[in-house]
C-alpha cells in the first residue's frame, strides 16, 4: 500500500482528525454489526413450539404396580418411573456392600438436592430418571431378571445400555469399569397429589 | 507487529495473488472523481443482494415448502421464532428494495450512456442480473402459498399456456402436475433457494469483474482512461475507490439503512404494496380474490400484458400480450445498439433525447400505477397509449439520437 | 438536472397515488388502540367465548397472552376455556368437516384475519348485520353479502334491518340504504360500539403479536442509524478534503 500512497499522500494525511473518524466509525460499525447479529443468533434458540412440548408433563401413577417400569415423555426424551418391589430396593444396598458402583452416594451432579439419598428419590419406592445413557445417550434396556446368563452372576436388576454395554442399578447407579461416566440424570420433578406426579418442574407455579 | 503482518501478507501472496487483487480492485481501482448520488445504487444493491442471502438462510431454518405446510410455518416465523419477525420483514422489504435500487442503477445507466461502447457487455450482464432477480422476486413470492401467492402464479405459468403447439405441454412440465399444486411449490422453493441463488452471484461477480476491466462511466459520460498522468500512468481525473468511495459509499449505506429499517419497524406492508393484504389469506385453489394485482415491481410489464385487446395477424390478443411482455423487458438489452448519439450522458443531449426519457419515465410509471388497478375501459385504453410510448422510446432511438442537437462533451471531468 | 429531479420526484412519489382508496362502501373508522391493555383484554375475553367457537386462532399461543399483562394463572382462568395447556396454540373447538355441514363453508382461521381485511372493515363488519329471511342463517350483512356466519352477537346488539331511504334535499334524490335497529339488544348502541372496538383492537393485536415491540426496537434502531449517518458523513467529509 506504500506505493499508493506516494502519488495520493494517503499515509502522510492520515491526521488525528482522520484516524480518530476512522477508530470511532469502526467501533460503532462494529456495535452495529453485533446488534445485528444478535436476534439471527436468538432465532436458533428453541422456539415457543418447542418450549410448549418442552413443557413439565403430569403423570398419574395410580395404576402403576410394584416392579413395573411406565416410559413418559418430556422435551422429547423418555423419562422412566419405576415403582421398585422392597427385593429391588434391598438390591440396592447389597451392590453399595460389594463396591460395585462408580459413584454409590450420587456424589456428583447427576439430580436435584431432593434425589441425592440413597434410592435417588423423593419418595423410597418410585424412582424418576431419564432413560438416556450418559455415555453416548442410548436408551438403556430393563432387565429385572436376577443373574441371566448375558450379564453374569452379580446381575440384580438394573438397566443395560446395548450400545456400549454400561449397566445402572435400579436407582440408576453406574457399574464402576464401563464407558459411562456417571449415574443416570435425575429430571426436575415433584408429587402434585400422592399419585400425581409433575415432570419437569419443582412446582406447578414454576413451570 | 507490521513486519510480521508484512511476511503473513508476502506467505499468502506467494499463494493466492491477495495484495494484488486488493490493489486492483479497490486501492489502484481508479473511479472517476465525479460520481454523483446516482452511483450509490450499485453498492447499495449489493447489500440489499447480502441481506437476501442472510435472511434468506435463517428463514430456511423454519419454512416448509409443503402446500399444506407453506402459510402455517410463515406465522411461525413471524410468532413462535425469537426474532424470526425481523428476519421475515427484512427479507420481504429487501425484495421490494432489491427492485428500488436496481431500477435506479438501471435509470443512472440510460441517463448517462452506461451501456454504450466499450460497456455494452458489461449491460448486457447487468440485464442477465435483472432477469435473474424478476425470476427470484416470483419464485420467492409463491412460498408464503397465501392467496397472492398462488394466483399471481396461476397467472404467470398460464403465461406458458399461450405459446402455440407446446404451450399446454411446457406448463405442465413446468409445474410438475396439470395445475399448480404442492409439486410445483417444492420445486419453485428449490429454484429460489438454490438455483437462482448461485446464477445471481455468479453474474454479479461478473458484472464486477467487467466493471473492472472497462471502468466506471461517469455523470459526464468521458473515458477517464483516456487522459492518464504521463509519469505515473493514473488517469488524472480518477480516484482510487479506496479510500474514497469506500467511504463515500458506508455513508450510503447508512442513508439507505434509515429508509429501509424505517419500512421494516414502522410499515412493513408498506401500505399493502410490499405484503399484500390478500396473502394473508391461505391459498384458496377454488377461489380467485376479487382484485389480483402483481406485486409493485412487476406491473408495468403486466399493464402490457394486458393492454392488448385484439387479434392482429392470425395470432390471438392472449399471445400478443405475452409478447409485448417479454419484449418490455428484452428490449432493454438492446439499448447499447439503439443509442447512435455521438455522446453519452445526458448532460450533453439535445432536447429531444430529454423529452424521450422523460416520456419513458412516464409510461413506466403510469403503466405501473395501471397494472395495480382492476381494468375499466379508460385505464385500458390509457395503458395502449402508454405502451406505444414505451416501445417507442427504444425503436425510435436510432433515429431521433442521431438528429438530435448535442453539446460537445468535455475532455476532463467538471469539477 | 431540474427537469430530471422533478422526474425523480414523480417517480418516487407514484406509489402514494395508488394509497387513494378504491371505491366501495364506506368503512367506519375503528377506534382502537393498540397500547390499551384493558381494551385488549376484554376483547380477548370476547374473542375466545364467542369466535373461538368456531373458529381458530392457530398460529397464536395463549401464553403469548403475557403481552397483554396477564399472568399464567390468569390466562388459564380467563381465556383456556377447553382442556388445552398454556402453552397451546389456541385451536378452535369445532371440527372443520361439521363447520362445513353446519355453515356450507369451514369457518376461516382468525389469527391474520385483521391483516388480510384491516381493523375498519372488521368494525363496520361486526356492526352492520341485518336480518334477511331470504337467506339460510336469517342473517345478511352490509359489506359482506350472504356471508355464512350468522349473527353471533346479536343479543347483545339486537336485531337490524335494512330500510331505503330516498334521500331528500342533499342526497340528490338517491336511494340509500340504512340499517336500522329494529330489536334493542341487552347493550345501547354506544355501548356495543365499544363492545366491538374491543374486540377489533383484540383482533388486530392477535393478527401481529409483536407489532408494539416492532415499533419500539425501531425507534432505539432509527437513533442509532442518524447517530452513525453523522459520523459517516463526517468520516467520507474528511477523506474527500483531498479531492475538492
Amino acid at each position: 500500500m506504500a506505493d499508493t500512497g506516494s502519488s495520493f499522500k494517503i499515509e502522510k494525511e492520515m491526521n488525528s482528525r482522520r484516524r480518530f473518524l476512522v477508530a470511532a466509525t469502526t467501533v460503532v460499525g462494529g456495535v452495529a454489526t453485533v446488534g445485528v447479529a444478535t436476534p439471527f443468533i436468538l432465532s436458533m434458540m428453541p422456539s415457543e413450539r418447542a418450549k410448549a412440548a418442552g413443557a413439565p408433563v403430569e403423570v398419574d401413577i395410580s395404576k402403576l404396580e410394584p416392579g413395573q417400569l411406565l416410559l413418559v415423555e418430556w422435551r422429547g426424551k423418555v423419562v422412566w418411573v419405576l415403582k421398585r418391589t422392597p427385593t429391588m430396593l434391598e438390591s440396592l444396598d447389597l451392590l453399595e456392600e460389594e463396591g460395585l458402583l462408580a459413584d454409590p452416594d450420587s456424589e456428583k451432579d447427576q439430580q436435584p438436592e431432593y434425589a441425592k439419598n440413597h434410592t435417588r428419590s423423593i419418595k423410597p419406592e418410585t424412582l424418576v430418571v431419564e432413560g438416556l445413557c450418559t455415555h453416548l445417550g442410548c436408551s438403556p434396556v430393563f432387565r429385572k431378571d436376577i443373574a441371566p446368563e448375558d450379564l453374569g452372576e452379580d446381575w440384580l436388576g438394573g438397566f443395560f445400555c446395548p450400545c456400549h454395554g454400561s449397566k445402572f442399578d435400579l436407582a440408576g447407579r453406574v457399574y464402576k469399569n464401563l464407558p459411562a461416566p456417571t449415574n443416570l440424570v435425575v429430571p426436575p420433578h415433584t408429587y402434585l397429589s400422592d399419585n400425581l406426579l409433575l415432570i419437569g418442574a419443582e412446582s406447578k407455579e414454576s413451570a | 507487529m507490521s513486519k510480521e503482518k508484512n511476511s503473513i501478507m508476502s506467505w499468502i501472496d506467494k499463494r493466492f495473488p491477495l495484495t494484488a487483487n486488493w490493489k486492483a480492485h479497490l486501492t489502484e481501482y481508479y473511479a472517476p472523481k465525479n460520481f454523483n448520488f446516482w452511483y450509490y445504487f450499485g453498492s447499495l444493491a449489493f447489500l440489499v443482494l447480502v441481506n437476501q442471502f442472510i435472511t434468506g438462510i435463517f428463514l430456511t431454518m423454519n419454512y416448509k415448502p409443503d402446500a399444506g405446510l407453506a402459510f402455517s410455518s410463515v406465522e411461525y416465523i413471524m410468532r413462535d421464532v425469537d426474532y424470526g419477525w425481523l428476519i421475515r420483514y427484512m427479507h420481504s422489504t429487501g425484495a421490494s428494495m432489491f427492485f428500488v435500487v436496481v431500477y435506479l442503477h438501471m435509470f443512472r445507466g440510460m441517463m448517462y450512456g452506461s451501456y454504450r461502447k466499450p460497456r455494452e457487455l458489461l449491460w448486457l450482464i447487468g440485464m442477465g442480473i435483472f432477469f435473474v432477480l424478476m425470476s427470484l422476486a416470483f419464485t420467492g413470492y409463491i412460498l408464503p402459498w397465501g392467496q397472492m401467492s398462488y394466483w399471481g402464479a396461476q397467472v404467470i405459468v398460464s403465461m406458458f399456456g399461450a405459446i402455440p403447439v407446446i404451450g399446454d405441454t411446457l406448463s405442465h412440465w413446468l409445474l410438475g402436475d396439470f395445475m399448480l399444486s404442492d409439486a410445483a411449490l417444492n420445486r419453485f422453493f428449490a429454484y429460489h433457494v438454490v438455483t437462482l441463488p448461485i446464477l445471481l452471484l455468479v453474474l454479479v461477480v461478473v458484472h464486477i469483474i467487467a466493471l473492472h476491466e472497462v471502468g466506471s462511466n461517469n455523470p459526464d459520460g468521458i473515458e477517464i482512461k483516456a487522459n492518464r498522468d504521463p509519469q505515473t500512468n493514473i488517469p488524472v481525473d480518477g480516484i482510487p475507490f479506496h479510500p474514497y468511495y469506500t467511504v463515500k459509499d458506508i455513508f450510503g449505506v447508512i442513508a439507505f439503512l434509515i429508509v429501509f429499517s424505517g419500512i421494516i419497524f414502522f410499515a412493513p406492508e408498506f401500505g399493502g404494496y410490499f405484503l399484500e393484504h390478500n396473502n394473508f389469506i391461505p391459498a384458496n385453489t377454488l377461489q380467485t380474490p376479487d382484485h389480483i394485482a402483481p406485486v409493485w415491481y412487476f406491473t408495468p410489464y403486466y399493464s402490457m400484458l394486458r393492454a392488448v385487446t385484439i387479434n392482429f395477424l392470425g395470432v390471438d390478443a392472449k399471445l400478443w400480450g405475452v409478447i409485448l411482455m417479454a419484449a418490455s423487458v428484452i428490449i432493454f438489452a438492446f439499448l447499447p445498439w439503439l443509442d447512435r448519439s455521438p455522446v453519452k450522458s445526458i448532460r450533453y443531449k439535445g432536447p429531444i433525447f430529454k423529452f424521450a426519457l422523460a416520456m419513458f419515465v412516464l409510461s413506466f410509471v403510469v403503466l405501473g400505477f395501471l397494472g395495480m388497478k382492476s381494468p375499466t375501459p379508460l385505464y385500458t385504453l390509457l395503458a395502449q397509449i402508454f405502451t406505444f410510448i414505451y416501445f417507442a422510446f427504444f425503436i425510435l432511438m436510432p433515429w431521433y439520437s442521431k438528429i438530435d442537437k448535442t453539446k460537445p462533451e468535455p475532455t476532463r471531468v467538471k469539477e | 438536472m431540474n427537469k430530471i429531479k422533478i422526474i425523480v420526484i414523480i417517480f418516487l412519489l407514484a406509489p402514494l397515488a395508488a394509497f387513494a382508496a378504491e371505491p366501495g362502501m364506506p368503512l367506519d373508522p375503528a377506534p382502537i388502540d393498540s397500547k390499551d391493555n384493558e381494551s385488549l383484554q376484554r376483547g380477548a375475553e370476547t374473542f375466545v367465548n364467542y369466535c373461538l367457537t368456531c373458529h381458530g386462532a392457530s398460529y397464536m399461543r395463549y401464553n403469548r397472552h403475557r403481552d397483554l399483562g396477564y399472568s399464567e394463572p390468569e390466562m388459564l382462568k380467563k381465556l383456556v376455556l377447553t382442556d388445552q395447556k398454556v402453552g397451546d396454540l389456541m385451536l378452535s373447538s369445532m371440527r372443520e368437516k361439521e363447520g362445513e355441514q353446519w355453515f356450507g363453508v369451514v369457518p376461516p382461521d382468525l389469527s391474520v384475519t385483521a391483516r388480510a381485511r384491516g381493523a375498519d372493515w372488521l368494525y363496520t363488519y361486526l356492526r352492520a348485520f341485518y336480518r334477511d329471511e331470504s337467506t339460510v342463517s336469517g342473517w345478511n350483512n352490509l359489506v359482506f353479502d350472504r356471508v355464512a356466519m350468522p349473527h353471533v352477537l346479536w343479543e347483545l346488539q339486537g336485531e337490524q334491518i335494512l330500510v331505503t331511504e330516498t334521500a331528500g334535499n342533499d342526497g340528490g334524490g338517491k336511494d340509500v340504504q340504512k340499517l336500522h335497529l329494529e330489536v334493542p339488544g341487552t347493550l345501547t348502541t354506544a355501548e356495543y360500539d365499544q363492545y366491538v372496538a374491543d374486540l377489533v383492537n383484540y383482533m388486530v393485536y392477535l393478527s401481529e403479536p409483536v407489532a408494539n415491540y416492532r415499533k419500539e426496537l425501531g425507534i432505539y434502531v432509527m437513533l442509532f442509524l442518524f447517530f452513525m449517518l453523522g459520523l459517516t458523513y463526517a468520516l467520507k467529509r474528511e477523506y474527500w478534503r483531498d479531492i475538492h
